[in-house]
């Protein structure tokens, strides 16, 4: 037994394993080999008849050639299983673009969208999102927002009322009467913004419908000036409309605010008007028992139909309120 | 409000380097809107020429009267056009296009045939010159007017600009050319000449004894000035220039004297009725109508008065209704010679009230119920006198004065607050320049600010502030966010309802809202009774087709279905979150505290209860296949269980247990219909609709349905989880034959019941309907697991048998053998 007689069977283990070519010429390579009667089998079974010495040494040699050609073997193993996985793997190819739409596909109204967006955006202000009746006094939907009963500014509100009309009971034409409901419910600070359905006896049309929806914003607190309003406005306005929208406050007319503003955003190349806002008039703090030499208030309000049409270019009303699922669909759970 | 460039240059002086769009800007920069910029003349050129009618020869062999007509256009020889309209004579003037002009709509006129004749020009109606829509007939002026060949362009001043301005409530001054050309040159800086200090100066001679004027209750009128003119000849006609500012203020010419009503109305703002003297029995008095009667008014309606109505009277009878139109029986007529001109300032509320009991709003009308500035009853009606002077015979003999003027009070104010309110820094020397410039009288040293007579609004430091604010542009307001409190976040009530929706949303179902709207027909038609049934009606409905507020939301949902399914839609889930509206209490009486102060405790939870509670829902309507069947093969169809699966995982995802029982509930078939109930209340119903509501509303076959009382249902309570075990679990399946009208959930709570404390979980795998003699057979897994080690055969089948005992018990349940 020489040194080199084992290392030439190293060697050709080694050439013969890599030669092979198929897990089967492999099994073959490996009898002949790493077999019971590969010489290097054949070779450690003579170890006995050596002197302690010879043991020890050829021992080693030998056991480091097995050991080198155990791992040769198992690279070949390893390539030539990963050879013929993927060839049994191709065969079982499928069409993956095959139409695979089993499920019906839900989705939230667009309106429930852009209502949980806005809500969101408030309330990560710190606002807490306040919600009110549908169905509403008419004192809370008027009278103590300074709408008295025979002024030009009731008429600006086409009113559905409710019978008896005696009960005053009116479908509620904004959602004010909320921001009231909060101011004679708790004590200043106040931050809350106010998202509901509310109803006007318009003919519904490309843009206008008898019920749609709005968001009220309210805050009353020490030493809020008309420039926190612009300021939470333009906030606002380039968190829905994205960070280029600029916005434009002018002179109007809320019996519920003074001094009264419409707020309009400059989009998509023009003037667009958004919504009113104003600072909260004291008449309507007093009617809440608030004190205005401590406190004073902004308000805004927009449409949220009237939103969502500016936002995502849609001309047609009817598509809002149909409930098609065609459209619906189209918005997904709003993310 | 309509307002000519060319009027408001009267008052304003414009330099000529100041465009219409910058004078538009100027007005939406303070507060009005201005909707619409008309350039009128600017699609028209001549020649325009006004022309007299020499001949008319009417063309009869036509299917409508035509005429061909010879003019003089001021040429030398007769110019012959043919015309279809016949509301002119021999000798009137008109206005002729002649060929090579072009008229609005790009309508050039040249010399054409047309009827066998050539025709060489055209005679023009309002319309056709774009100045206004009257096109009953071509315009006619008298020979007084207007010049036989005269340039018609610059005779009826059709080149102008008029702004269509929106007023908004608070400012009704601003329904006038004064209020209007003040605002034009406040807001650009430019000098304006109040066409009231003209007036103010103004004497008439009093020839004799004018009609008498009382004001009754001086809460309803505060100032009234009747002047009395005589010798009028009612021939006198418009001059063509008011005439033309009428028009272009977009009203129509009538006759002088009430042109001249209108004319003044809009210049000034105060709207003024003239009587025929002569139909006058004694003075004038502003008085409630009384008592119920008819009242014919000018526009030949019979209206019924209120006694409440506020009237404008002679000894005998209402002769108008005041403020807002006056009676026929004393309007200036062809025959009138006296007039009794009234300029009354009313109380705006009386107005109103007149103006919506008789649902009748007019110009007038309109300018009252937004306040009027008192001061004008005298100078407007100076100012009829002035203009009927100068156009007609018409001589002053007398004015009458009732009242006197109530002006607004003065406010005092602290200037600091107007810059605490804005936001920014306003030096007190600019506060009072801005309120001087809006007409109010300051006193910089004690700040008291006396508000102009016209400005009735500004009643405190709010109103001042928004005009300030306006004068020096709200462009100005800097951008800052408030403080804000640190946190805040959705109360449960609508985390719950967020997740609700998003999980049915993901699900597959596509949520829609609904009009809140329903009808009798409805409600009889899903089957709802009694109390279900009960819901408020809407007194002013859109349509009487939907008058009633909804007392479900599955009939609306059946409404979408039928839309998606007309459009081609077959298999879908939709669902809609909102309230309903049964009336659950009767109405009271509207409860309207006094607004000076905050209501009392009592009062606000009075009001609170006077709004019935409007539950809060979420329903589904499932139809057609469960998927969309495609090359992987044919779907099932939904069933009764989808439903009541989704009401299921509601009350699953708001962490609450239920019960469930078979229930005969409406709108559902009434043999499969589940109730679902929490802490002993029924809260929701899901299950298959009726299939009569199926049939009648076209709905395919077996669709389902169900309906959660979102705002019954329970606060979650906080999860308490049990701990995992984790040794073996033993599994025992049994099989036990009960009578058909056992309920699974019977047999299932007896097994648990009987099956003890180490029962882990129960499920049906089986249920056999086929073994006849009204039996059936259940199957259940039953899963035991211990704590604390690993339980052996003898302890499981002990369970087991217990639990098989129970329901041997409870439901007659015989084991199965095998």
């Amino acid at each position: 037994m020489r040194q080199e007689d084992i290392s030439q069977w190293v060697t050709d283990a080694q050439v013969a394993f890599s030669a092979a070519t198929d897990l089967d010429s492999l099994k073959t390579a490996r009898l002949a080999h790493a077999g019971d009667k590969a010489p290097i089998s054949l070779a450690s079974r003579t170890l006995g008849s050596l002197t302690p010495d010879e043991k020890a040494s050829f021992g080693k040699i030998i056991g480091d050639g097995k050991a080198a050609i155990a791992l040769a073997l198992a690279q070949a193993t390893e390539k030539l299983e990963a050879e013929r996985d993927r060839k049994v793997l191709l065969e079982e190819v499928v069409d993956i673009t095959l139409p695979v739409n089993r499920r019906h596909r839900g989705g939230l109204h667009p309106i429930s969208i852009i209502k949980n967006e806005v809500s969101d955006f408030f309330i990560e202000q710190g606002y807490a999102v306040a919600e009110g009746p549908e169905l509403e006094s008419g004192w809370l939907n008027f009278d103590a927002l300074n709408i008295p009963a025979d002024h030009p500014a009731r008429t600006m509100q086409d009113t559905f009322f409710v019978e008896p009309v005696e009960s005053g009971m009116v479908l509620r034409t904004h959602t004010s009467p909320v921001q009231i409901r909060t101011m004679l419910t708790q004590a200043p600070p106040i931050y809350v913004i106010c998202p509901g359905r509310t109803f006007r006896a318009d003919e519904l049309d490309a843009t206008h419908s008898p019920v749609f929806h709005q968001v009220e914003g309210l805050v009353v607190d020490k030493g809020i000036t008309m420039a926190h309003l612009k300021g939470t406005l333009d906030n606002f306005a380039r968190h829905m409309f994205g960070p280029d929208v600029t916005t434009r406050l002018r002179p109007s007319f809320f019996p519920f605010t003074e001094p009264s503003a419409e707020v309009d955003i400059f989009f998509n190349n023009r003037w667009i008007e958004w919504g009113g806002c104003g600072m909260v008039n004291p008449k309507v703090l007093h009617s809440c028992g608030i004190d205005t030499d401590i406190y004073s208030g902004f308000a805004f309000g927009m449409g949220l139909e009237r939103t969502l049409m500016v936002r995502h270019g849609i001309t047609d009303m009817h598509d809002i309120v149909e409930g098609d699922l065609r459209f619906t669909r189209q918005f997904g759970v709003g993310l | 409000m309509r307002a000519p460039l060319s009027w408001i240059k009267e008052f304003v002086d414009i330099p000529a380097n100041i465009s219409a769009e910058e004078i538009s800007n100027g007005l939406i920069r303070v507060g009005f809107e201005v909707e619409e910029i008309i350039s009128q003349g600017a699609d028209l050129t001549g020649p325009l020429k006004f022309a007299k009618v020499l001949s008319i020869q009417e063309l009869t062999e036509h299917k409508k009267p035509i005429r061909y007509v010879g003019l003089d256009c001021g040429e030398k020889e007769t110019r012959f056009v043919i015309c279809g309209a016949t509301n002119f004579a021999v000798g009137d003037m008109i206005v002729a296009a002649l060929p090579g002009a072009v008229l609005p709509g790009n309508f050039a006129i040249g010399a054409r045939e047309t009827y066998g004749k050539t025709s060489n020009g055209m005679i023009c109606s309002a319309r056709e010159l774009g100045i206004s829509d009257e096109h009953a007939g071509i315009m006619v002026f008298s020979q007084a007017d207007v010049k036989i060949g005269a340039d018609a362009i610059e005779g009826l001043q059709i080149n102008d600009v008029i702004f269509d301005v929106a007023v908004n409530p608070d400012r009704g001054y601003a329904l006038s050319m004064r209020g209007i050309a003040r605002e034009v040159a406040g807001s650009l800086g430019l000098t304006f000449t109040d066409p009231v200090d003209a007036l103010r100066s103004i004497k008439f001679s009093e020839t004799g004894k004018g009609v008498s004027a009382t004001i009754e209750d001086r809460s309803s009128a505060s100032v009234f000035y009747l002047r009395t003119m005589s010798n009028f000849d009612s021939k006198a006609t418009t001059p063509l220039w008011m005439r033309r500012r009428i028009e272009k203020m977009g009203m129509r010419s009538i006759s002088l004297v009430v042109d001249v009503t209108n004319y003044v109305m809009l210049e000034l703002g105060q709207p003024l009725h003239a009587f025929d003297k002569s139909k006058i029995k004694g003075g004038l008095t502003v008085k409630r109508a009384g008592k119920a009667q008819k009242f014919l008014t000018l526009d030949g309606q019979e209206r019924t008065l209120d006694p409440d109505d506020l009237m404008v009277c002679d000894d005998e009878q209402p002769l108008a209704l005041a403020g807002t139109m006056g009676g026929l029986s004393s309007e200036i007529t062809q025959t009138t010679t006296e007039i009794a001109l009234e300029a009354l300032r009313f109380d705006p509320v009386c107005i109103a009230k007149n103006s919506r009991r008789h649902k009748l709003s007019s110009e007038a009308s309109r300018r009252f119920e937004r306040s009027v500035d008192p001061s004008l009853a005298q100078f407007a009606s100076a100012r009829f006198v002035q203009l009927m002077t100068e156009h007609s015979s018409a001589v002053h003999v007398a004015t009458v004065v009732a009242g006197e003027p109530l002006y607004p009070p003065v406010v005092k104010i602290d200037p600091a607050h107007i810059s605490h309110i804005l936001g920014f820094e306003v030096s007190n020397a600019d506060v009072a320049r801005i309120l001087r410039l809006i007409g109010c009288d300051v006193d910089e040293k004690s700040w008291t600010v006396d508000p102009p007579s016209w400005r009735a609004d500004l009643v405190g430091v709010a109103d001042l502030a928004e005009e300030v604010a306006r004068m020096i542009g709200y462009d100005k307001i800097p951008s800052i966010l408030p403080p804000r409190p640190l946190h805040a976040s959705l109360t449960p009530t609508q985390k719950r309802r967020r997740a609700v929706a998003t999980m049915l949303a993901s699900r597959g179902l596509a949520e829609v809202q609904t009009f809140p709207f329903t009808n009798r027909e409805t409600i009889d038609a899903m089957g709802f009774v009694g109390e279900r049934s009960a819901t408020y009606a809407i007194a002013n409905p859109m349509s009487e087709e939907f008058p009633l507020m909804r007392v479900h939301l599955v009939p609306g949902l059946i409404e979408v279905a039928q839309r998606n399914i007309s459009r081609g839609a077959k298999d879908f889930a939709i669902f809609e979150m909102g309230s309903i509206f049964r009336s659950s209490q009767k109405l009271v009486p509207a409860i309207s505290p006094d607004l000076t102060k905050r209501p009392s405790h009592k009062v606000i939870d009075e009001i609170f209860a006077s709004v019935p509670p409007q539950a809060y829902h979420v329903a589904g309507l499932l139809v057609g296949k469960v998927e969309n069947e495609n090359w992987q093969g044919k779907a099932r169809s939904y069933t009764w269980h989808d439903a009541i699966e989704y009401a299921q995982d509601i009350l699953a995802l708001c962490q609450l247990e239920w019960s469930i029982k078979r229930s005969d509930f409406a709108p559902w078939h009434p043999g499969r219909c589940a109730e679902l109930i929490v802490d002993g209340k029924a809260v929701a119903h899901a299950g298959e609709l009726h299939p009569r509501i199926i049939a009648s509303y076209g709905l395919p076959e077996r669709s389902v349905a169900f309906a959660v009382g979102l705002s019954a249902l329970p606060d979650s309570s906080i999860v308490r989880p049990t701990r995992v075990g984790t040794m073996p679990a033993a599994l025992q399946d049994v099989a036990l034959i009960v009578d058909e009208k056992v309920t699974a959930a019977e047999v299932q709570a007896s097994l648990t019941e009987g099956a003890g404390d180490l029962l882990e979980s129960i499920s049906l795998f089986d249920r056999y309907d086929k073994i006849g003699d009204g039996k059936i057979s259940l199957a259940f897994t039953l899963v035991f697991r211990a704590p604390d080690r690993t339980l052996n055969g003898d302890e499981v089948s002990a369970m087991r048998e217990a639990a098989t005992a129970a329901a041997a018990k409870k439901c007659g349940a015989v084991v199965r053998s095998a």
